[in-house]
């Protein structure tokens, strides 16, 4: 059933650190690596070794830059996958039922068996969460590796979402952010973390957090190199003084 | 005439569309043409008797209504499962629009048969088809309308417009029956002609919505998408991949709105000036039935236009993660 749950035993999302993403994609290609194999179709590419290589990947690394009016333009690697939206609109406007949020956890699936790959769902997601896929035609999104997440024959440090396993800047954090207690929750409330797009009006589940504030040199501290103090004695200093002399 | 209707998009989008799917806008157009006769029919509109005409009728209107709803399974990824979309009528717009259209035609098609074989048009049946018909071009209005990432379409005057186009299409394809003869060509004529008028009329305040109906004006940059706009200006440095993906080609289109200007003039052109010169004509003239299908066509062929800019001067908040 396509209508959103109303409310959801836990919130199960990511917690994306802006400030330590390096933007090495890693998360990106672990994220594809795991998800061709595991939870539904493949996740397919197109002409990958020619000119115009094409295909559906469920994350992806933008990146931007900022510049404030009074500094210099820094620079900001920005994943993107499914926010796991409360208010997910890519649920309601299915028509056949294969878009689903589960009220257990808050994971947001398709069902791939019931998808006709109209597209609808791709459209009404304002992130950009949904790529049909080019081989299968069905819709493929973030499952929040919901097969790792509680597959027992995993070692237990392996339950978490391949991307935040493999990310080496660990700028990715997977928990339940319906609980105020838990660590990603924490984090949210320490750095300050947010909403994309809120006025869409999507209620996030993940969150971002904002880089931190960077320190800026200002032009009048000048730093130039010490002079060492010029005070040799002995024959040194009488050469020294002969040769200014000359 | 609402003053920028026909200019100022180039400077208030970014630059980026909706991809104009050559199946959707034909599924748009056509089913709305056909829903828009079959309301008209089942409002009574006087067609010629005999079991020829009502067959013919018949076949016209549920025939582009079909052959709408048919193109439109074109751009399924899975069209074999079409079935399925009939089970969230509670939920999606989508499936209502489905629920909506089998009945109608159900409906209708027992409607069809009685006029067709005793030449009786039940009006309480007919009544049922007006309804139907109407709600069926509302639900395929409210697809497009209630998608809130795309600020053009997201407003009351979508679903106006479209049942608006719908009656206008209708009606004229009515006029083309020519069954009006006998109460000479005033009424039909001014009846064609004011909803060709108020039809495109309403578009053109649509038009002047759009344009002010940003992303921009709802609130939207690159600064909230990415929520790093209070640091300074944000701007993409590096795409996510080198080629493009099912996102850009869908929504980050680039070359539709190229000549937006040009095509806003040739849809109204051909969809409202073409036809309401030969309404004028044929207010002061004997009536035509061949004149009023020519108004048709002209018509339709303004409406593929103007669709083709609904889809090509849409743009997509995802645009803001690719701009």
């Amino acid at each position: 059933m396509t209508s959103l749950p109303q409310s959801t035993n836990k919130k199960l999302g990511l917690v994306i650190d802006l400030d330590t993403c390096v933007g090495c994609h890693a998360c990106v290609v672990n994220c594809k690596e795991w998800n061709t194999s595991g939870y539904g179709a493949p996740l397919s590419d197109l002409d990958a070794y020619g000119a115009e290589p094409s295909g559906s990947w469920l994350n992806r690394i933008h990146t931007f830059e900022i510049t404030p009016d009074d500094a210099p333009a820094s620079i900001v690697h920005f994943p993107k996958s499914c926010l796991h939206c409360d208010d997910a609109p890519c649920v309601t406007v299915c028509p056949t039922g294969a878009s689903y949020k589960r009220s257990e956890d808050g994971i947001v699936l398709v069902e791939e068996d019931r998808c006709i790959g109209c597209g609808l769902c791709a459209w009404s997601c304002p992130y950009g969460a949904r790529e049909m896929d080019p081989v299968e035609n069905v819709m493929k999104k973030c499952t929040l590796c919901v097969d790792r997440i509680y597959n027992e024959n995993l070692p237990e440090v392996d339950r978490v979402p391949a991307c935040v396993r493999t990310c080496p800047a660990e700028a990715r954090h997977f928990g339940d952010l319906g609980d105020p207690d838990s660590d990603v929750s924490k984090l949210v409330a320490e750095r300050g973390g947010y909403d994309l797009m809120p006025e869409q009006g999507t209620s996030p589940v993940n969150k971002y957090l904002p880089p931190r504030p960077k320190t800026h040199g200002t032009a009048d501290i000048v730093f130039t190199p010490k002079e060492p103090p010029l005070n040799a004695k002995g024959f040194l200093g009488w050469l020294d003084a002969a040769l200014e002399r000359l | 005439m609402p003053r920028d209707s026909l200019d100022g998009l180039m400077r208030h989008w970014k630059g980026s569309d909706m991809h104009p799917a050559v199946s959707v806008i034909f599924f748009t157009v056509s089913s709305g043409a056909g829903f828009g006769f079959l309301t008209l029919i089942g409002l009574g509109v006087p067609l010629p008797s005999g079991f020829l005409a009502a067959f013919i009728a018949s076949a016209l209107g549920v025939g582009l209504a079909v052959a709408g709803l048919l193109s439109s399974t074109f751009h399924l990824g899975h069209p074999e499962r079409a079935l399925l979309a009939f089970t969230q009528w509670r939920s999606s717009w989508l499936s209502r629009e489905g629920v909506c259209a089998v009945a109608t035609l159900s409906i209708y098609g027992i409607y069809a048969l009685i006029w067709m074989f005793t030449g009786e048009r039940i009006v309480w049946l007919g009544a049922l088809v007006s309804i139907g018909a109407v709600a069926t071009v509302f639900t395929t209005a409210m697809i497009y309308t209630q998608l809130k990432t795309v600020p053009q379409w997201n407003s009351w005057m979508t679903p106006a417009c479209y049942l608006l186009f719908s009656f206008a299409s209708g009606i004229l394809l009515a006029a083309s029956f020519g069954e009006w003869v006998a109460f000479g060509a005033y009424p039909i004529a001014s009846i064609v002609l004011s909803l060709t008028i108020v039809a495109w009329t309403m578009k053109l305040f649509w038009w002047q919505n759009a344009n002010r109906n940003t992303l921009q004006a709802r609130g939207s940059d690159t600064g909230t998408a990415t929520g790093l706009g209070h640091i300074g200006k944000v701007k993409l440095f590096e795409r996510p991949h080198s080629g493009e993906n099912y996102l850009t080609r869908e929504m980050v289109h680039k070359i539709g709105r190229k000549h937006a200007l040009k095509l806003r003039v040739i849809a109204l052109f051909l969809g409202a000036l073409v036809p309401v010169i030969i309404c004028l004509i044929l207010v002061g003239l004997s009536p035509s039935p061949i004149l009023f299908g020519l108004a048709f066509c002209s018509f339709m062929a303004g409406l593929f236009v103007e669709r083709w800019l609904f889809f090509a001067e849409a743009e997509h908040a995802v645009s803001l993660y690719y701009d």
